[in-house]
């Protein structure tokens, strides 16, 4: 069994679902897909300009594994431009900062979904709970 | 409400199984009866797709809450879109016993 992937943190998921390519007839059925992460690398890196070190601390994850996603990302935006098909957004192995917390009692993870409306570990209920990543 | 946590064997005091769609046994927990059974995983030998295939189990089941190791990025989609709460624990020797006495002590 491989280590399990580390998560890495994406500040919001992207406002769209997918690009589709126009003026194309040929209707392509495989879609490329791009993941989350892939996306937030990209936004980091080619649209706020950061360097790979501030990137990959803004993801929490190392500078070689934040180069590894970018670089990912790039090659899946090319395949899709220059074989013209459509992406579509995964979540990938990312959680937004909202979603996840981390108990600091007892280092569970954990999510809290819109039902249930008590801020506070389901393990140990402890209220000492933060956001991952921050 | 339900709780279901992924098990390697089907007694209360084996441990976690950290995979959630290769885990051997799933223990359902029923806080109001306080009951536990223990069901075989089906997909444990499946080709591709084990973590989704256990979502879709789990959403059936009607259960609230999971407890696993660690949640793939299918399942975690599939799970938070029915909000049912995911919880990881990285422990590697906690036994389901111990995970059910910690979900109770708020309860009493």
């Amino acid at each position: 069994m491989p280590r399990n992937r580390r998560s890495r943190k994406i500040v919001a998921p992207p406002r769209f679902n997918g690009y589709k390519p126009y003026g194309y007839k040929k209707h392509n059925e495989d879609p490329v897909e791009l993941l989350y992460e892939e996306y937030e690398a990209i936004k980091l890196a080619d649209y706020k300009l950061l360097n790979h070190q501030e990137a990959s601390l803004f993801m929490g994850v190392s500078r070689a594994t934040f180069a590894r996603v970018y670089e990912n990302a790039r090659r899946k935006i090319a395949l899709a431009l220059v074989e013209t098909k459509e992406i579509v957004m995964v979540s990938g192995n990312s959680y937004s900062d909202k979603k996840w917390f981390n108990c600091i009692e007892c280092n569970t993870r954990f999510t809290i979904p819109s039902t249930i409306n008590k801020n506070e570990c389901p393990l140990c209920h402890s209220v000492k709970i933060e956001t991952i990543g921050t | 409400m339900k709780t279901l946590i992924t098990s390697n064997d089907q007694t209360l005091s084996s441990t976690m199984d950290k995979r959630l769609g290769r885990a051997h046994w799933f223990c359902i927990y029923d806080e109001e009866l306080k009951e536990s059974t223990f069901q075989i995983n089906p997909n444990i030998d499946s080709m591709g797709g084990a973590g989704t295939k256990t979502a879709e189990l789990i959403i059936e089941l009607g259960v609230k809450k999971v407890i696993s190791g660690h949640f793939g990025p299918k399942a975690k989609e599939m799970l938070e879109k029915f909000d049912i709460q995911m919880i990881e624990v990285d422990d590697d020797n906690i036994t389901i016993e111990e995970l059910i006495s910690r979900l109770n002590q708020h309860s009493n």
